[in-house]
Formats: C-alpha cells, structure tokens, sequence
C-alpha cells in the first residue's frame, strides 16, 4: 500500500444549531470506532475539544444554522474541509429549530423570556459574547456547497457506518433501504 | 388462441387489456413505475408527474396514458430517475414536511418514494411556508403544511364517498386544499372518520386523531419494505377490471 492511501484521513466535526443526537449516532457504531480510528483522525471535533478546523479531509456537520456564529464555523468548515457532509435532519432540512421560521423571532424571544407563564424578572440576554440569532434558521445547502448529505433525527448508527466506509474506501456513498430514513 | 396485446416497458412485453393504461398494466404486470398523485381505486389525476415516462419519445404520464401496441416505454432509465428525484425534492422543499415530528412518517408516500429514489436532500431552498393546521373536527387533523395537492382526498370523497368535502382553490403558488364550509372548518363539512376521503392521503395532512402511534415508528409500512415493492404488493389484480 502506497503513502497516500495509509495515511490517516483528518475529519472535523461539529454540532451547529444541532442537539449532538447525531455525534452521539456517531458513538453508537460502538467497537466499530476501533477499525475506524484506524483509518481517520479527528481534528476539530466535541471529541477532542479542538478550538479550530485545520485543513481536512472530511467535514461532518451536525445541525442547521439558526445564529451568526454558526456562519462562521460553517464557513471555516467549507474553507478547511475537501469533502463536507451534513449530517441529520437540522444540518439537511433545517430540522427542529426550522419549526420557528414562520414566527417572528422578536415575539419567539419575547415569549420564552418575558411573557412565558413562570419567567419572572425576565430579560432577553443581551450579552455581547452571545452571537446574535438569524431571522430564520437555514439547512446548509443554503449557506455553502455542501457535498454530501445524510439524513434522518438521528441518522442510524449502521447508516453512519455504511457512509463513512464507502467515502473511506472511495466508493460514492449509499444507503439503501432501512438507511436512508427521515425521521 | 388470441394474443393479448402487448406494449413494451424497458424492453419487455406487458400485455394489457383494451383501455388500460400504461400505469395499469404495468402494475397489473408486476411491474413498478413510480407514482405519488395515481391510486389504482381512482381516476388518474396525472399532476405529480413522478410516473412520466418516454413513450414513443415524447415524455408522458404513465397514468393518464392509455396502453397502445407498437409501443415503447422508457421508465427505468437514469434521466427520468434524475427528474423524477427532483420533483420529489420540489415538494419537500415547498410544503414544510418535518419527517421527525410527523405521525405519518413510515406510512408516508412522499418520503417512502424519497427513500426508494435516494432523495438525499431537498436540495432547494426551503419555502417555510407559514400554513396554520385545522384541529377544529373532534376526530381528524388537518395539517395543510404537508399537503402535495395531489387531489386524492378530493377524488374520493367525490367517487367513493359521493360528497364534496375538499377542493384545491388558488393558482400557482398560492394553489391550496380548501374545505366545503363556509367558516372554513373541517368541523363545519359532512365529513366523517369514516370516509374514504380521510384514509387515502398520502402524506401526513388529513390525519385521524388518537391513533398516531398505535404502531411505532420504525415498524411501518415503507420501513418493512420499500414503496417499489409495496405498490406491486397493492396492485389490483387480475388484469380484468371494471371501468365504467
């Protein structure tokens, strides 16, 4: 075997507007991570608390961008990554989060922190640190390329695997039936 | 002994019957054209455009065209698989179809011909139409945010449940399922949990209340197998059939 193919394939990952469900798919391929380890490293990644993204190989990207900060990780991903993948149904539709996209976000705001039953001395957080809320929230096709997409709340632990060794091996990714699923 | 004539479907013969068409006796045959708006109990709507097919050359839908000899059908091919993946994008990308929170997911004709298609993403920019539901019935749903104006409910309820509950008002984008009342409620039509009009829907807008998960998510129709099968499965049979 030849340098290029043993060596290891870098991969970042992250959870944008996301609830780590799918990083925690990710965990459920269970001892198959041993096998994997050995053809990939990770890099930026909830993992390994990496800060930033170094120039990789793969990209897997978890949840949909609802807030300006996950512009920025999103497009340091693009920028850093060859092949980017968005990952469960946020990254691919929006998800969750989307549901919020035919309210008003200052009256989404104004609910949950002044008007709720239960808020009391209520203020909407204003800390400059926090990065600020887009009007609606967007899957990331809609930001950058994005070049392959896996779908489902989460995507399986088999669909995961089945994805990642195809691209790993250079096949085109496919998940047949029982993989590929939505919900 | 007559020969039963025969038109061919990506190269082999399908026999059909004098006023079948292409879809019928393709399914009658075994063989799958994907579709969404057709359902064998109903007149063809011809609208969704998932079962075109090249016959003869000419692009055309499967279910409106009727089954000639000296016929040739293209439907397995990669380019009108491609079209066909689109469409189905193009209507994910419209109406808001939350999959995970949605009780008809696993049942749902949409996402089953998603899954068989390999939809990966919706690929368009997503609508996020704002599209209030109707809980106004004490029985059923109404959730217009998954609606694909596919007609089937309007269909049946005419041809089955002889009333005229449901129809599409508007044009274009503005194009949108309405009911027969003038409050506007589905509470305030002749419908009934009964009808035939509320079992048929393909995806999750007319939806009967309290039974959404009586079977869990994961043990459902299109999980057991995909809607390629199931629609062979479903197919009216034998090929004799009553068109009056």
């Amino acid at each position: 075997m030849t340098d290029v193919t043993r060596r290891k394939l870098r991969v970042a990952t992250t959870s944008l507007a996301g609830c780590f469900g799918c990083h925690m798919s990710l965990l459920d391929i269970d001892e198959r991570l041993f096998p994997l380890l050995e053809r990939i490293e990770f890099d930026r990644s909830p993992l390994t608390d990496i800060k930033h993204c170094g120039p990789c190989d793969i990209g897997i990207i978890e949840g949909g961008i609802c807030n300006a900060e996950n512009v920025h990780v999103l497009r340091e991903f693009r920028a850093n990554c060859k092949i980017l993948v968005a990952m469960g149904a946020c990254a691919v539709t929006g998800g969750l989060p989307a549901q919020r996209n035919h309210l008003d976000l200052g009256l989404c705001l104004q609910e949950v922190y002044l008007t709720d039953p239960g808020v009391a001395h209520g203020m909407i957080p204003n800390d400059p640190e926090l990065p600020l809320p887009l009007d609606k929230v967007h899957p990331l096709h809609e930001v950058v390329k994005i070049d392959y997409f896996i779908p489902g709340c989460p995507p399986s632990a088999d669909a995961i695997w089945k994805f990642l060794t195809d691209l790993i091996e250079g096949r085109t990714p496919k998940l047949g039936h029982g993989l590929i699923h939505y919900d | 002994m007559n020969e039963r004539p025969s038109f061919l479907l990506d190269g082999d013969e399908v026999p059909f019957e004098p006023g079948q068409t292409v879809m019928q006796a393709a399914l009658a045959a075994g063989r799958y054209i994907p579709h969404l708006c057709y359902h064998p109990e109903f007149t063809p709507h011809g609208s969704c455009k998932l079962c075109t097919a090249r016959i003869n050359g000419r692009l055309m839908a499967a279910c409106t065209t009727p089954a000639e000899t000296a016929t040739e059908v293209e439907s397995e091919t990669e380019e009108l698989n491609d079209l066909r993946r689109t469409l189905v994008q193009m209507l994910f990308a419209e109406g808001n179809h939350f999959c995970p929170s949605c009780e008809k997911s696993g049942n749902c004709v949409l996402q089953a011909l998603g899954y068989d298609l390999g939809v990966m993403t919706a690929g368009f920019r997503h609508f996020f139409p704002d599209r209030p539901v109707d809980a106004s019935h004490p029985e059923i749903l109404l959730d217009f945010n998954r609606c694909i104006l596919c007609e089937l409910c309007v269909r049946a309820a005419r041809e089955v449940d002889g009333k005229h509950v449901f129809s599409l008002a508007g044009r274009g984008l503005g194009k949108h399922l309405i009911v027969n009342a003038e409050s506007g409620r589905l509470a305030d039509t002749d419908v009934k949990v009964t009808d035939k009009a509320v079992e048929v829907c393909p995806v999750g807008v007319i939806l009967r209340k309290r039974v959404g998960f009586a079977t869990p998510i994961g043990a459902r129709r299109y999980d057991k197998s995909p809607i390629s099968a199931q629609a062979l499965a479903d197919a009216p049979r034998p090929l004799e059939r009553n068109h009056d």
